[in-house]
Formats: C-alpha cells, sequence, structure tokens
C-alpha cells in the first residue's frame, strides 16, 4: 500500500530555543589566527608567523593540512614563561631571523594571539625595532587577531584590511594606467573558487588582483623539492598597484564598514567599493557580472550567457526534487548568506541559517537576499554545533549543508550531508569544490539534487535504478 | 639544499659519525617551524581518551576547535570525550576575568551530561587573567559531588612533555579513590596498561592477550578509559608502562606511594609484542602463565607470519623514515620495519631525552640520520638525501611525505586501523606495502628525472 503525504509546512520561525549553555560545545568557529595564516599562505613568496605558543602554529597547521592536503608552515614565537614575563620582543625577533634564516621570504605575516595580545605586547613596535635592526629587510606586517574577539573570519578579514593598509600607505599620488586593475577580495573562498574568479576577470579583459590568492599555495601540483615557498599568490608588485586600481569588489554582506578592506582601499585611493554578496546562485552571481559590467561596458560572454543557461535549464530539471526540501545550513556568516540566496531560488527551505560568527548582520543578510524566505526561516548566529543539532532535531530537515564538521549530525539524524566551505575533513578535494558564478551553482545544484535522489533511491523498498 | 639553523645542530646526527651525545630535551626554537604543539596538547591527548569523563578547555575557543574529535581513541561505552566543550572566553571574559563563566559552564555541563569527573584544562591565558582555576574545581566538586580535576596546562609553560606531566598529575588525584570493597576482588596476577591510547581500538587486542593467558587488567590508562576504573588502579599488581615519555611520570607516582612496580613495554611490531606478555609474566613468576604465554604467542606469530612472507618479499631493501612524537615508539617500529626487511634511514621524535636518543644509535644502521624536535625542512631534506620510500608520522608530517613523492604510514593519534599487537603487524605490514608498492610513485619527479613537473 501507498501512503501518500502532503508536504507539510515548516513549523514558525520562533520554535523555542533549546537549552542554552554557557559553554561552548562543538564550536562552529575556529580561532582568528587560522584565518589570518590561510590569507597570508596566499601572498606571494609570504610566510604566516604566529605570535604566541608553540601549539597556535602546529595546531592550525594540523587543521589546515587536513583540509587542503599540503603543507602550510607556520613559523612560531614558541612563548615561553620567560616571554610571559618579561614581553615577547626576543622571541618574536628571534623568530623572524629564523624564518628569514630559513625560508628567505618576500614578506612575512605576523598575527598575534590571545596570549600575546593579553600581556599586552605592542608587535608594531617590536617589528619597527626588529626593522631598524635591518634597513631593507623583508617587509614584515602584522595584525591583530586575539581569537577571544572574534572567529576565523575576523581573523581573515582583519588580514586582508592590514595588507590593503600596509600597501596603500604611499602619499605619491595616484596614476591610473590605460588599464587600471581590479581588486577583488573574495573571502575564505576555496583554491577552485579563486582559479574561477580569476579566469571569470580574464575572460573579460579586466586585469585583477585577487587578495588573497592562495588558488595555488594551497592546492599545488607535485614538487621535485621541498618549495619552501610554494609558487603563486598575489605578488608584491601587485599589492603595490592596488593603489591606482579602478575598483574594489569585496565578497561581503556581514562585514562591518570599518572592517571592510574594500572601503579602507576606497577611503584612501579614491576608488570605487562595491560589496556584494559571494556570487552563489542566479542572482548574486548576475549581480557580481553586473558589477564588472560596470566595468568593462560589454556584455555578457557568450560563454557566460551559455552557463548561466545551462544552470537554468538545470534548475528546471531538478526543481521538483528539491521543491519544499527543509534543510539546515550553517558555516560562515557569507557562505551562508550565499547558500541562502541559493536555496530560496530553487525552492529549498532552509529551515536553519546557523553560523559560530556574530557580525549581527547575519539576519538582515539573509532577509536582503532571500526575502521570500521571510517567516520560513530561522536564523541563529553565534552558535556552536550542539545548539545546531538540538535545534535542527526540531525542524525535521532532509539535508544539511555545509562544511564536514557536520557529519555527526547528518549521521544522527540519518539525511544527507552536501559538503561545501572549510573544513572538510572526510572527504578528498575540499581544495577543489567550486561554490562560485553560475558553474560553481552548478556543481552545487547538482551533488544536492543527486543526495536527494541518492536518498531516495536507498530509503526505497523497490530499489528503482531509473530515478 | 638547506642547512640545518645552527642553534639546531646540536639536534641532528649521523649514527656512528656523532663525537657528541644528542642535544634534546630543550624548547623549540622560535622560527624553527616545530612539529611539536604545546603544553596543552601533551595534556589534552593524554587525558582525551578517559570517556565518562566532561573535558572543559578554559580559554577562546581555538583549543577546543582544534581537538574536537580528532582522535582514533575508542570507547566501547560513553562518548562524551568525543565532545568539545571550552568556555570560549571573549574580550570581556579576558578583563574581568573568566572564573564566574567557568564555573558556570562547569555547573551546566555536569548537570546535562552526568560526568563521572571532569577534567579542566588552563589555556595560555588562564594565567595571565589570574583566574583561580583550582578554586573553581574544589567549589564545583563539593556542589556536584564528582571530582573536578585541574591541569595546569598553559600552553607556554614548556612543551609537550610537561603537558604529560601535567596530566599525569591530573590522573594521579583519581587513583586510589576507590573504596575497598571495590577493590577487593581484584586478582593478585593483576595489571594496569599505562600509554596505550585505544586507538582503533588496540587496546582491546592487548586485554584480550592479558585474558587468555589469566592477568587480569585492572585498568588502562587512557585508552578506552573509565573514572572507576582509574580509581581502582592502585590495587594493580604491576603497571605496564607503554608510552614512556607520557607515562613514566605516572608509574613513578604509583609506585611511590603505592609501591606498585612498573616495567616499559611496548605493543608494536612481533617482538616488542611478545617481550612485552612475556616481561609482565615474569613478574608473576608463574609456570602456567609461562606456558600460556608461550602458547600465545606461537599461535599468534604463526598466524601472522605467513601473510608477513608476502609483504616483506615486495618490501625488503626499501628504506624507511620514521618522525613520531615518543622516541619509544621509534624504537619499536626501527624493529618491526626491519621485519619487513626495510632500512631505517631516518629517525626522529619530538619528545625524546638523551637515553632514548643513545639507544636510538645503538639500534640503528650507521649512516641512518637521527633527529630531534625536527621541522619541515629537515625532514624533506634527509628524505631526499636518504631517498627514502616511506615515511611514517602523522596528519603533519603527511603532506611533506606526499609533495615529495614519498609514502606514508600514519602512526599517529588520528590513525583508524589497529597497528598494536600481533595482528597489528600485518595491518602496519599491509598499510606500508600499500603506500610504498602503489604504482602512482612512477608520475612523481623524483622517480621521473628529467619529465615534465
Amino acid at each position: 500500500m501507498t501512503t501518500i503525504t502532503l508536504p507539510q509546512p515548516p513549523p514558525p520561525a520562533s520554535s523555542p530555543s533549546p537549552h542554552s549553555f554557557t559553554a561552548t560545545r562543538n564550536a562552529c568557529k575556529l580561532c582568528a589566527p587560522l584565518g589570518a595564516s590561510v590569507v597570508f599562505r596566499g601572498i606571494e613568496g609570504a610566510v604566516p608567523f604566529l605570535h604566541g605558543s608553540q601549539g597556535c602554529a602546529t595546531y592550525i597547521r594540523r587543521y589546515v593540512i587536513s583540509h587542503f592536503k599540503e603543507p602550510l608552515d607556520i613559523g612560531s614565537s614558541n612563548f615561553s614563561e620567560h616571554s610571559v614575563i618579561f614581553g615577547g620582543s626576543e622571541c618574536l625577533q628571534t623568530g623572524l631571523t629564523n624564518i628569514v634564516r630559513q625560508y628567505t621570504p618576500s614578506l612575512i605575516g605576523v598575527a598575534s594571539t590571545c596570549l600575546s595580545e593579553t600581556i599586552g605586547d605592542n608587535v608594531p613596535m617590536i617589528l619597527h625595532e626588529y626593522r631598524a635592526k635591518q634597513p631593507g629587510g623583508v617587509p614584515v606586517i602584522s595584525v591583530s587577531t586575539p581569537s577571544y574577539a572574534g572567529t576565523h573570519m575576523d581573523g581573515f578579514h582583519a588580514a586582508v584590511r592590514a595588507l590593503v593598509d600596509h600597501f596603500t600607505q604611499s602619499s605619491a599620488s595616484i596614476t591610473r594606467q590605460v588599464a587600471p586593475p581590479v581588486v577583488l577580495l573574495p573571502g575564505f573562498v576555496s583554491p577552485a573558487d579563486l582559479r574561477h574568479l580569476k579566469e571569470i576577470l580574464h575572460d573579460l579583459g579586466l586585469l585583477g588582483i585577487i587578495l588573497p590568492d592562495y588558488s595555488e599555495t594551497l592546492d599545488g601540483p607535485i614538487w621535485a623539492q621541498y618549495e619552501r615557498l610554494p609558487a603563486g599568490g598575489t605578488s608584491i608588485a601587485a599589492l603595490e598597484s592596488m593603489r591606482h586600481a579602478l575598483s574594489a569588489i569585496e565578497f561581503s554582506r556581514t562585514l562591518s564598514p570599518e572592517k571592510s578592506a574594500a572601503q579602507l582601499l576606497a577611503s584612501r585611493c579614491d576608488l570605487q567599493a562595491v560589496c556584494l554578496g559571494l556570487p552563489i546562485g542566479i542572482r548574486e552571481t548576475d549581480a557580481f557580472f553586473a558589477a564588472l559590467a560596470q566595468l568593462t561596458g560589454a556584455p555578457l560572454p557568450t560563454k557566460y550567457q551559455l552557463e548561466r543557461g545551462q544552470l537554468v535549464d538545470s534548475y528546471v530539471d531538478g526543481h521538483k526534487y528539491l521543491f519544499g526540501q527543509r534543510v539546515v545550513l550553517y558555516g560562515e556568516e557569507d557562505l551562508v548568506v550565499g547558500l541562502a540566496a541559493f536555496c530560496a531560488e530553487v525552492g529549498l527551505v532552509p529551515v536553519l541559517c546557523a553560523s559560530g560568527g556574530r557580525s549581527g548582520r547575519l539576519a538582515a543578510a539573509i532577509a536582503a537576499v532571500a526575502p521570500a524566505l521571510a517567516g520560513q526561516s530561522a536564523v541563529r548566529d553565534d552558535v556552536d554545533f550542539e545548539e545546531i543539532g538540538e535545534f535542527a532535531a526540531t525542524l525535521q530537515p532532509d539535508l544539511l549543508i555545509g562544511s564536514s564538521k557536520g557529519y555527526t549530525l547528518a549521521r544522527k539524524l540519518a539525511i544527507p550531508l552536501v559538503r561545501v566551505g572549510f573544513p572538510i575533513h572526510d572527504r578528498i578535494g575540499g581544495q577543489r569544490i567550486l561554490h562560485l558564478g553560475y558553474r560553481g551553482t552548478q556543481q552545487l545544484f547538482d551533488r544536492i539534487v543527486n543526495a536527494v535522489m541518492e536518498q531516495r533511491q536507498t530509503k526505497s523498498d523497490v530499489g528503482y535504478a531509473y530515478m | 639544499m638547506l642547512e640545518v639553523l645552527p642553534q639546531r645542530q646540536s639536534q641532528v646526527l649521523t649514527n656512528g659519525e656523532a663525537a657528541v651525545p644528542m642535544a634534546c630535551g630543550k624548547p623549540s626554537l622560535a622560527g624553527s617551524v616545530s612539529q611539536r604543539a604545546c603544553v596543552f596538547c601533551g595534556s589534552r591527548v593524554v587525558l582525551y581518551p578517559i570517556a565518562d569523563a566532561l573535558h572543559l578547555v578554559h580559554g577562546p575557543i581555538g583549543c577546543a576547535a582544534y581537538t574536537w574529535d580528532i582522535r582514533g581513541s575508542l570507547s566501547s561505552g560513553p562518548q562524551l570525550h568525543r565532545l568539545s566543550f571550552s568556555t570560549d572566553l571573549r574580550e570581556t571574559d579576558i578583563i574581568y576575568g573568566g572564573a564566574a563563566k567557568l564555573k558556570k559552564g562547569l555547573l551546566e555541563l555536569i548537570e546535562a551530561y552526568k560526568p563521572k569527573a571532569a577534567f579542566i584544562y588552563s589555556t595560555c591565558i588562564v594565567g595571565v587573567i589570574g583566574d583561580d582555576v583550582d578554586a573553581v574545581c574544589r567549589q564545583v566538586s563539593a556542589t556536584t559531588g564528582i571530582p573536578v580535576i585541574s591541569v595546569h596546562s598553559e600552553g607556554f609553560k614548556g612543551t609537550k612533555k610537561d603537558g604529560y606531566r601535567a596530566a599525569c598529575d591530573a590522573i594521579f588525584q583519581l587513583v586510589g579513590t576507590a573504596t575497598k570493597a571495590e577493590t577487593d576482588a581484584i586478582s593478585p596476577y593483576s595489571v594496569n596498561i599505562l600509554g596505550d591510547f585505544n586507538i582503533a581500538g588496540e587496546v582491546w587486542l592487548i586485554k584480550d592477550y592479558f585474558k587468555r593467558i589469566g592477568i587480569e587488567v585492572v585498568s588502562c590508562i587512557t585508552g578506552d578509559g573509565r573514572v572507576d576504573e582509574i580509581r581502582r588502579a592502585h590495587a594493580a599488581s604491576l603497571n605496564l608502562v607503554q608510552c614512556s615519555g607520557s607515562m613514566t611520570h605516572l608509574a613513578q607516582q604509583l609506585e611511590e606511594k603505592y609501591v606498585t612496580p612498573f616495567v616499559r613495554v611496548s605493543y608494536f611490531g612481533i617482538e616488542d609484542m611478545a617481550e612485552s606478555l612475556y616481561t609482565a609474566v615474569r613478574f608473576f613468576n608463574d609456570d602456567t602463565l609461562l606456558q600460556k604465554t608461550r602458547d600465545l604467542v606461537r599461535e599468534e606469530v604463526t598466524t601472522i607470519m605467513p601473510q608477513l612472507q608476502a609483504f616483506r618479499r615486495a618490501l625488503a631493501g626499501k628504506r624507511a623514515a620514521i618522525y613520531v612524537g615518543g622516541a619509544f615508539k621509534a624504537f619499536s617500529l626501527v624493529k618491526a620495519l626491519r621485519h619487513l626487511g626495510m632500512q631505517t634511514v631516518l629517525v626522529g621524535s619530538q619528545t625524546g631525552n638523551p637515553a632514548d636518543y643513545q639507544h636510538l644509535q645503538k639500534l640503528c644502521d650507521p649512516g641512518t640520520v637521527i633527529v630531534d624536535d625536527s621541522n619541515p625542512l629537515e625532514l624533506a631534506k634527509f628524505l631526499l638525501e636518504k631517498d627514502a620510500d616511506l615515511l611514517i608520522g602523522g596528519v603533519k608530517e603527511r603532506p611533506i611525505a606526499y609533495k615529495l613523492g614519498i609514502g606514508f604510514c600514519d602512526h599517529n593519534h588520528e590513525r583508524k586501523i589497529p597497528l598494536a599487537g600481533f595482528q597489528g603487524m600485518v595491518n602496519f605490514a599491509r598499510e606500508v606495502h600499500a603506500s610504498v608498492m602503489s604504482p602512482v610513485w612512477q608520475f612523481t619527479p623524483r622517480r621521473q628525472k628529467g619529465a615534465p613537473v
């Protein structure tokens, strides 16, 4: 006998909150120096350096390696009790000297840690002292990233902003070249995303500066020797030419203006800052291409018209599988916003949009990109995975979309997990997942529909081989 | 080619050529990119497998986030150890202190999860902001009636080894708290297994051997660990210490207070596994046990030898490198590799002591490079110079091997396959074989001289 079940309307977004704990249980966020380390890895010839205990650098290396399957050498000042009492100047300078000696980098990016911030080390002053001892030495850029003040995304954005700050300080007048560059600040996206963005800029005839660009340094080829400074990354020359840029495009709908590197560039260099969401889904990708068309004055190239058309075509092919499916989205705030925008346009209902971030802008950003979700979607920021799990259990979701850290929950609820973002610790190829543009959306769409189909097939008593 | 940093040259030697003993036990050199973590890491790895305890990390989020469910330590019952709890300190906590938040958070968690004990790990800034964690632990213990133990694991207060020590001190507070009634039935032929963390179920293999021989295992510290077992640990007749770098301190404390002797053992490789069983049995001086042990070893070895032979034929003459946390594991690995016909060309550890390195020098062939507290550049240099076919290490070492086109065997806490015991030796051989004999290496630059990369 066949039972016909009509789709149930989702419960109102104001479902009761699960029991809340003072402590964080399975964090849905990482610490600020991790984000800064990834950014500095995206600068050509740069070495990330953490001013703190040895464990900070080592834990972050381990965590990042497990996702990218690439080495990530991070220097550490390796605090001792002595440095905590007398200050970390000596260990920071020794550390920098040894990094220069071993790696001969073109830049060192120093991120502070909880410890160095709490004892009150003045890193810029220590660096000033260090530079004075070696004129003409390697540029060392510092960024303040205490993890009690934000998540890995705050560390990421702070490092990007510190680089912009450093490379736009010249007082020389700005001369726009014949083809002035476009600065693209994409946020914490995958190497595959970075490659796609480069391809788009290239196809549109734009000279782009992508900051940071770890598309090769965290997804590189096999080596013959251990590459101390793996090839790739935003070049120092490109960073220096940022001041002459025509425009700065930043993908973030949750970053406050005072933390935005694009706004800093705009205020310093008399250029236009364009703040967009991550181009996931048709509308958000359209907005990105529209912003680029403003710069080129040209229509969308045939290649991308075709990609867009194929994406819409696939939306139609797969729409019935997704309509009304209830999903839980979690991860970095901007990723969740992008995924929510996409869900809304294919009929997926994100019954819960959750993040460990706490910009305070998540709900408004989702409402702006996906007004259709109003009343159907609960938005929670500053939450952990146990809260997400407890809340999700009351919402009967069909699907999870987020990092591999949601696997335990997916297993418990016996629903599929579509892996996106960072980290992906239980699969190979996390660095090659494409999320952005029409093409990235296409891949995401296919994976989601296939996850739903596979779930139906697995659960079916008949086991159709033809879906 | 890379030169070893001058300050580190005394921590690198070529066996047979060294005029002075190896320097070791030093804090890592700033900027050397050490593979070590910190004091917190040492404490966290040792205590992690205690499955019915609450593990609360007091500090900002990173330390807890990076240690959430990261190990292959299995539990036969509760899974509480796989959750990551943190006080997730914020700016205001740094300014006004985090003790109140710790107390509130701890009481809620104990209420909700009903653990048998709680371990509170202090991270770097806790010492600096002056939270009296010990006082909070005492108060919460009094309120809840469970042991609430402060683990002094501030990251900067030494090296990973100091973290092991802090963990041992924490465990020692539990030992001996069982009642006489709870320990009355313990056999005189009884041991504690110290320093096996039940990665992929290894301690279950070992416990099974002891059961077959007729020796009672009172507690496993900390693999598949339970608070109540640890509380009874003082009643065992003998302590078997594997992973001596982490557990010798606890064994010494137990010897001092409870007059329980301890012996060092290792469950990796055929000889060391067999010798560990004989070592335990010799202590009890009982012919029946000895005969049972002989039978067990014969039976196990007879089963695995034919399987090992096939791997050995393929692997003979291949060159291996080892970089692990504790040197004691390295001893067993050198011998296990020899069993497979493989030569160890590079060996090192994060935390070896002078005696460990002397022993390694005796054990290894002349020409083997020995390193202490090494880093990616040194490891890469020696891997290539020695033309290694395999690196044995952990997650942080894996990409060093892979990027250079070298095979890899994970012998660290993340592994999901048991490598201890007799069956573990076969698994180890299979792992090594699967990596070294893979056809993928033919495309890598070092095996394709002159070909485009």
